[in-house]
């Protein structure tokens, strides 16, 4: 079994703005491109209807904006990633070469997901989200640095205190927001649990 | 300081607690569909993992199943590709699978209730948002994600955060005219898209406990259009007689002992909550959506809201809203043309909806630039209502009749929205682009509403047409 872990504490690199509050998954990854059977290259379709018309012309989007090239943390405003539960969706974002997600809120299954795959969504205030959105407009190139022990991100010579809800930043920097093992480290207890449940039973 | 049904059950089937903070939580029944579980059994290949509890995950065909034509192989060969993904891994791991060829095929939170594998007390984990559907019963109804789905079948277990949990409650009585689907669309846009974030919800009070089950399913269904990951209904005799005599319910003295935990896990009158919410059911009208999400809903009789009167957080997504669907500030969705209607979906698409709207169908005639079409939510409903006649009445009055899929819910086979269409939809998300057209629009409201607005050819309101006389 692989036991591998990857600890993540520290990420780095520029930012990208993606405004609106609401941002369902249907936009971050439209459905008909889930027709796949691996992850692999969902990352062209990441917002592809906000980012292409009918006629597959590129629209003014984040996205398509070559000032944003390269960029590894995403910046967004409030509920994003509501509705489906589609994994597909973080994992475009993250095959695009998004590490990290900072926001006003996020939808709970949406952050779920991304700390299964070992991405940190920050939330900060209304005010120091439009304050950041600013900046990285102003200057794309900006540095931006996640420390999660620490829990403060710089973004450029500013630096912004958050708190990760303790459960998610412990699975990041302990490296077991790959859960399958810490979870089946508890063989025992599973099936003790199992056990105590009349209806495991069928009720015999 | 009595528990609540969720905190009982949510204890019962905690492991432990992880070095994270999270809780370990037992899964009792894994329903899996062809979408989002190929990654995760490919994740457990690559870990050389196996299934920890293949009895205790079950399997079906929803999503990319054509509804028109469901002979294999598929015409969509990614669609094909991906049922033979899931007819491999079944096999493989020892799994059952409810396919097309089975009587048992269906949307996943339509089967697992009407087999009888829905139960209460239990925790209930499903690669779909919609999950929350399960929590009808009395059971914890989870929406995971694809990785999830990977931890579920190699320890039927989830590591999850434990929510607050708010009670809805709802008193009063309906009107004639206005069902479930009108309750859920007026807690979502009272409490707002993101207004259950951390929290599940108890609907709770004298009207949901008169609802039948077929009502409380689509009530739970929506919980998540409202940000809220579980939604349920305490169990009460209804819920019990539901469940007797289902396939995968206990007989006998068996079933006198699941009754007896079914009790034991029931809100109390003296429950605590972290929140209560109430609503006053009298003064319900049916719903509709004028916008991009289901907060987004507003009576029948009432105009579009002013974006000057709008908090200003709910303003710019008002106005992408209206620029999307072409419509005005204090404009009505009552008389706006539609072009196709979708009655169907996890949330819409049982018996009772199609009773429903086979009644109001009756000796009418859809209006001719309506395309209209009833996708049943299993084999099962689609056979009840062929039992019962009511397939001979959609098509006589011009509405399709089709095979069991998720169909244009979210349009991952052939059922698609064109261009700018308007569809009058009993499903449950009017996301942009979600039924198959980035430009396309959708209008959600009950079952009924949709069919009223198939025969009318334009959003009309379902308590005075159902007055009117038949259209020859």
């Amino acid at each position: 079994m692989n036991t591998e872990k990857t600890k993540i504490d520290r990420i780095s690199g520029t930012g990208i703005v993606v405004r609106g509050n609401d941002i369902d998954t249907d936009q971050i990854i439209p459905a008909r491109f889930m027709k796949v059977v691996t992850f692999d290259g969902l990352g062209e379709y990441a917002f592809y209807d906000v980012r292409y018309d009918e006629s597959r012309n590129k629209k003014d989007h984040p996205f398509n904006d070559p000032k944003y090239a390269g960029a590894s943390v995403l910046v967004v405003n409030s509920n994003f990633g509501c509705g489906s539960s589609r994994e597909h969706a973080p994992q475009a974002l993250a095959k695009s070469g998004i590490r990290a997600v900072v926001g006003e809120s996020f939808a709970e299954i949406f952050a779920g997901n991304c700390t299964a795959m070992g991405v940190p969504t920050i939330a900060l205030g209304p005010e120091k989200i439009q304050e950041i959105m600013k900046k990285i407009e102003d200057d794309p190139s900006l540095q931006i640095a996640l420390d999660l022990p620490a829990g403060v991100l710089t973004v450029g010579s500013e630096e912004y205190s958050f708190t990760l809800p303790p459960a998610y930043r412990n699975a990041l920097m302990a490296g077991t927001w790959d859960s399958t093992s810490v979870l089946l480290s508890n063989l025992d207890a599973i099936e003790k649990t199992a056990g105590s449940l009349p209806y495991v039973s069928n009720f015999s | 300081m009595a528990k609540n049904l969720f905190d009982k059950v949510w204890d019962l089937h905690k492991v432990t607690t992880l070095e994270t903070g999270q809780d370990q939580l037992f899964i009792g029944l894994h329903l899996i569909h062809e979408v989002t579980s190929p990654q995760a059994f490919q994740m457990l290949r690559e870990r050389q993992l196996k299934v920890l509890h293949p009895e205790r995950t079950f399997a079906t065909v929803d999503h990319i199943v054509p509804t028109a034509d469901q002979q294999r192989p598929f015409q969509d060969k990614l669609a094909e590709e991906m049922i033979q993904a899931l007819e491999r891994n079944t096999r493989d791991w020892g799994i059952q699978f409810f396919d097309l060829n089975t009587d048992y095929q269906g949307i996943v939170h339509i089967i697992g209730p009407e087999l009888g594998l829905t139960q209460p007390g239990m925790t209930i984990a499903c690669g779909d948002s919609h999950t929350s559907t399960h929590g009808a019963f009395g059971s914890i109804g989870i929406g995971v994600g694809t990785s999830q789905i990977r931890d579920i079948l190699a320890t039927q277990c989830l590591a999850m955060s434990r929510p607050k949990v708010r009670k809805i409650e709802v008193t009063g009585n309906l009107q004639p005219g206005v069902y479930a689907k009108d309750i859920i669309l007026r807690i979502i846009a009272d409490l707002g898209v993101n207004g259950g974030l951390g929290y599940a919800y108890e609907y709770a009070g004298e009207t949901i406990h008169r609802l039948s089950m077929e009502e409380r399913m689509t009530m739970c269904n929506m919980s998540i259009e409202g940000g809220a990951r579980v939604g349920y209904v305490s169990p009460d005799q209804i819920t019990y007689d539901y469940l007797k005599g289902r396939q995968y319910v206990p007989t006998g003295q068996a079933f006198d002992r699941a009754l007896e935990y079914w009790k034991s896990i029931a809100s109390t009158p003296d429950s605590t909550y972290d929140d209560v919410f109430h609503l006053d059911a009298n003064t319900l009208e049916p719903m509709v959506t004028w916008g991009i999400n289901p907060g987004q809903a507003m009576g029948i009789s009432r105009q579009t809201p002013l974006l000057s009167e709008m908090p200003p957080q709910l303003r710019e997504v008002a106005e992408k809203a209206y620029i999307h669907m072409g419509f005005s500030e204090g404009d009505r969705v009552q008389g706006k043309k539609i072009d196709v209607a979708f009655l169907g979906s996890c949330t819409n698409a049982r018996i009772s909806d199609l009773r429903e709207a086979a009644r109001i169908a009756e000796g009418k005639k859809v209006h001719p630039d309506v395309s209209a079409f009833v996708v049943p939510g299993s084999k099962q409903v689609a056979k009840q209502a062929e039992a019962e006649g009511l397939p001979a009445i959609f098509e006589e009055a011009g509405f399709q009749w089709r095979g069991a899929g998720c169909s244009m819910c979210l349009a991952m086979n052939p059922d698609k929205l064109e261009g700018r269409q308007l569809c009058a939809s009993s499903s449950n998300r009017n996301f942009v682009g979600r039924q198959g057209s980035p430009t396309g629009r959708t209008i959600l409201m009950s079952p009924a509403m949709v069919t009223a607005a198939a025969i009318a050819g334009e959003v009309v309101d379902v308590r005075e047409f159902a007055a009117q006389p038949a259209n020859a």
